[in-house]
């Protein structure tokens, strides 16, 4: 055992600057309450902007994560668009692609987040934020949207690249709304799938496993880079269960105006997210013990 | 040592016939404790001895399965969000999040607490202030030591005006220097605010100097309680009767005399010992 420390005590408040100058002192007047519905929008801001400050310190993640979309529009949407292989409707095969390459980069960013949500409990960052007046369900909405947030960013850096590529896309503020709506309840679904998954595995290797095992599924069980009727009969019930062919398709419409089913699709991911929500909450004490 | 309060002093925490088992591993075995309102109570016992289950069950983070816990008359079982706006939570880890600067990481807890956008900034800013970070707080917090990670912890922990302080391991893996700075910040801050601290600890030299009163904990329970001196003294006591000279014990004798070994033969499982050295080494 080291020397104990020898300390003066009781420590002066004067030394600690805690000596009020008549203003109430913050350190002895609690904050007053937010009740009600007004505790879960004040959580997801609170989580969107530590995620915002983050990526401010740290823009290197930003930077490396668009190689690999870019290497996607630009290799495999450059080829497929030559050889004409894929029966797209008279779209340019990059133009259908780029959709399906917002939505996977989307997620390949989301189905990773439940990592950070380990990592956060290993560093007692996550039991922290347990001790707060913060119900878990407010928690993990609060995570599924700043996952939403770092999605949205991506978004945004694959529309550039797609737009510099020729790609003919949307530029209505409207549409482009509901493309980042649809965007973060993708994200929103598969950071929580990804949640879900940490509480039930506990540890970030298992975690990081699962996550590559079932990521290509994913993407090539859905409607990303072929549509749903090239599909055998087995991918295509795969596609029917995963909500990325629905927000593809609602990205697609959106994006080149083709043929979508939008209601259908922003009820799914609503759904989608609500479950995944669900599910991750209840297995967030797991994560806690 | 300043005065314990008085008994009369209102109850900030009770603990009555808690238990906690990790399948067959009673971590707390029928705890009873009760921390007045005001003091610094100090948390005692070696890795394993169920302190941090303790802390855990009293903070809401683990249920309350068998017996109760009120915060300030708040039962922590059944009013969860009643019992977390009157705690500040500092865990044994090292909690705060490197990516962010100090301001930033302070001003996540003000908003998860409800502090307004207009006090905000304002509020922050004191508590920096209390804790020395105010130059430091626009810089990353990966580029802090250890002693100042630990005070922008208790930053954290204070933005909110907890009427309870919980310090589970404050000075863990510290240098002597960094130990005496983290005590004189509490010690600043209780004397400011009259806020009860409980803090656990392995540190028997610390507790002897910063607690108003002691709980020796081995195996899930409670062998010992009252003020450090009244726990030496009542040992010297008894090993004058047995006709020793001049005993003048430690704290940790008390400790070895309770639980009929040392702190150093106790064991804590895998996950404790390697959170711990874990923690030393972040800090180191």
């Amino acid at each position: 055992m080291s020397e104990a420390p020898v300390a003066p005590r009781p420590g002066s408040a004067d030394a600690a600057g805690l000596v009020p100058d008549g203003r109430p002192d913050p350190l002895l007047t609690p904050p007053r309450a937010r009740a009600g519905w007004r505790v879960l929008p004040a959580r997801v801001i609170a989580m969107c902007v530590v995620e915002l400050q983050k990526l401010r310190h740290d823009r290197t993640e930003l930077y490396t994560r668009a190689v690999q979309p870019a290497l996607w529009l630009l290799i495999f949407g450059e080829t497929f668009t030559r050889l004409k292989a894929i029966p797209t409707g008279g779209t340019p095969y990059i133009d259908y692609l780029a959709p399906g390459i917002i939505a996977q980069s989307a997620m390949f960013i989301a189905i990773f987040y439940g990592i950070q949500i380990i990592w956060e409990r290993d560093a007692g960052i996550l039991t922290k934020l347990l001790v707060t007046p913060t119900p878990r369900a407010a928690l993990i909405t609060g995570k599924a949207f700043a996952s939403g947030v770092k999605a949205l960013i991506q978004a945004v850096v694959v529309i550039v690249i797609a737009a510099l590529l020729g790609v003919a896309l949307t530029w209505n503020p409207l549409r482009l709304l509901g493309v980042a709506v649809a965007v973060i309840l993708g994200s929103a679904f598969f950071s929580c799938l990804s949640m879900t998954i940490a509480g039930i595995v506990l540890t970030r290797d298992r975690l990081m496993g699962i996550g590559q095992a079932i990521t290509m599924p994913l993407f090539f069980g859905s409607n990303a880079l072929y549509p749903v009727a090239l599909m055998p009969g087995w991918l295509q019930a795969v596609s029917t269960a995963n909500p990325l062919s629905y927000q593809v398709d609602a990205l697609r419409g959106l994006l080149l105006g083709t043929p979508h089913h939008l209601a259908l699709d922003y009820g799914v991911l609503v759904l989608a997210a609500a479950a995944g929500i669900t599910a991750a909450s209840s297995l967030l004490g797991r994560l806690a013990r | 040592m300043t005065d314990a309060p008085e008994s009369t002093a209102p109850v900030a925490l009770v603990c009555e016939g808690l238990r906690y088992a990790f399948g067959e591993t009673k971590a707390v075995d029928d705890l009873a404790l009760s921390v007045r309102a005001g003091e610094v109570f100090g948390l005692l016992g070696p890795n394993g001895a169920g302190k941090t289950t303790a802390i855990r069950c009293i903070t809401t983070l683990l249920p309350v399965p068998t017996g109760m816990v009120r915060v300030f008359g708040h039962d922590a079982a059944k009013e969860r969000m009643a019992v977390r706006r009157l705690l500040g939570y500092v865990p044994q880890q090292l909690s705060a999040d490197a990516g962010l600067t100090g301001r930033e990481n302070v001003e996540l807890f003000a908003r998860v607490f409800d502090v307004t956008r207009r006090e905000r900034a304002d509020r922050v800013a004191r508590v920096l202030a209390a804790v020395d970070l105010t130059s430091a707080a626009d810089r990353l917090a990966k580029t802090y030591s250890g002693g100042m990670v630990r005070r922008l912890e208790l930053a954290q922990a204070l933005v909110s005006a907890p009427r309870l302080l919980m310090l589970d391991e404050p000075t863990i893996g510290l240098d002597p220097i960094a130990r005496t700075s983290v005590w004189e910040h509490i010690n600043a801050v209780r004397a400011a605010t009259g806020m009860t601290v409980l803090v656990t600890t392995h540190y028997m030299d610390e507790a002897d100097q910063y607690c108003d009163r002691v709980a020796l904990m081995h195996r899930g329970r409670i062998h010992a309680l009252g003020t450090p001196g009244e726990l030496r003294s009542e040992l010297a006591g008894r090993r004058r009767a047995e006709g020793e000279a001049d005993p003048k014990p430690t704290l940790e004798d008390v400790f070895r005399d309770v639980a009929g070994s040392g702190l150093d033969e106790q064991g804590g499982d895998f996950r404790d010992v390697r959170s711990t050295r874990r923690t030393a080494s972040r800090v180191g």
